[in-house]
């Protein structure tokens, strides 16, 4: 059982890289941040698959900190993109 | 009886593992083959949304009722509210921004076309 899941990250890896492909040579800005947003996700899920193949409980606590981190890393970067700031009220401007 | 339901929910856990993989490469492909951004935007979440949460899923079956299964389905929750969030954010920056979306371009005469045309002048 413990093979499998390691072959699923196998391949997890093996995705996330293909996807630093689209963030290395994306035309546009939009185009690189979706790509580490989704090479952050695939992570999230590698460090999930980690906790199970090791039986180690406390990578699960890293995994939850991490997917709050990248949502947190993209809303920035988003909000950063729209309007030029961000921190502040861009609203009133 | 035990054990049947050890070797059901191992069948489980590894159905899910499969479509998740399925989807994350379905994702994988549209974000490098499709040829605009929104387009990519569609299929990168989606894929990835269903691909993350189908693998968490199925591991929170694997590890039955316990502590970990409950950190498990938090993870799942938080995957499944905040990645649509995300693509929807980065998308409407980039609308704002002034990034037009993709339009196919008209395709070009046939050959026939071209020789009548060339015949008629």
């Amino acid at each position: 059982m413990s093979t499998f899941y390691l072959y699923v990250g196998i391949i997890l890896i093996a995705n996330a890289f293909l996807c630093l492909y689209r963030a290395f040579r994306g035309p546009t800005v939009p185009d690189r941040i979706l790509a580490v947003n989704i090479v952050g996700t695939k992570t999230l899920v590698i460090l999930v698959l980690i906790a199970y193949i090791f039986r180690q409980a406390m990578y699960l606590d890293v995994a939850l900190v991490y997917g709050l981190l990248n949502f947190i890393i993209t809303t920035a970067a988003a909000r950063y993109l729209e309007t030029g700031k961000i921190r502040g009220d861009w609203e009133r401007d | 009886m035990i054990e049947i339901i050890e070797i059901i929910t191992r069948i489980i856990a590894m159905i899910f593992a499969v479509i998740g993989i399925f989807f994350f490469i379905v994702g994988t492909v549209g974000i490098l083959r499709l040829p605009d951004f929104y387009c990519r935007t569609h299929a990168a979440t989606k894929c990835d949304t269903l691909g993350a949460c189908s693998i968490l899923l199925g591991l929170a079956i694997y590890e039955k009722f316990s502590f970990d299964a409950l950190k498990i389905l938090v993870l799942f929750a938080l995957v499944l509210i905040t990645s649509p969030t995300m693509g929807h954010a980065i998308a409407r920056a980039a609308f704002r921004r002034g990034l037009r979306p993709w339009r196919k371009v008209a395709p070009p005469p046939l050959i026939e076309e071209t020789e009548k045309e060339a015949k008629a002048e």
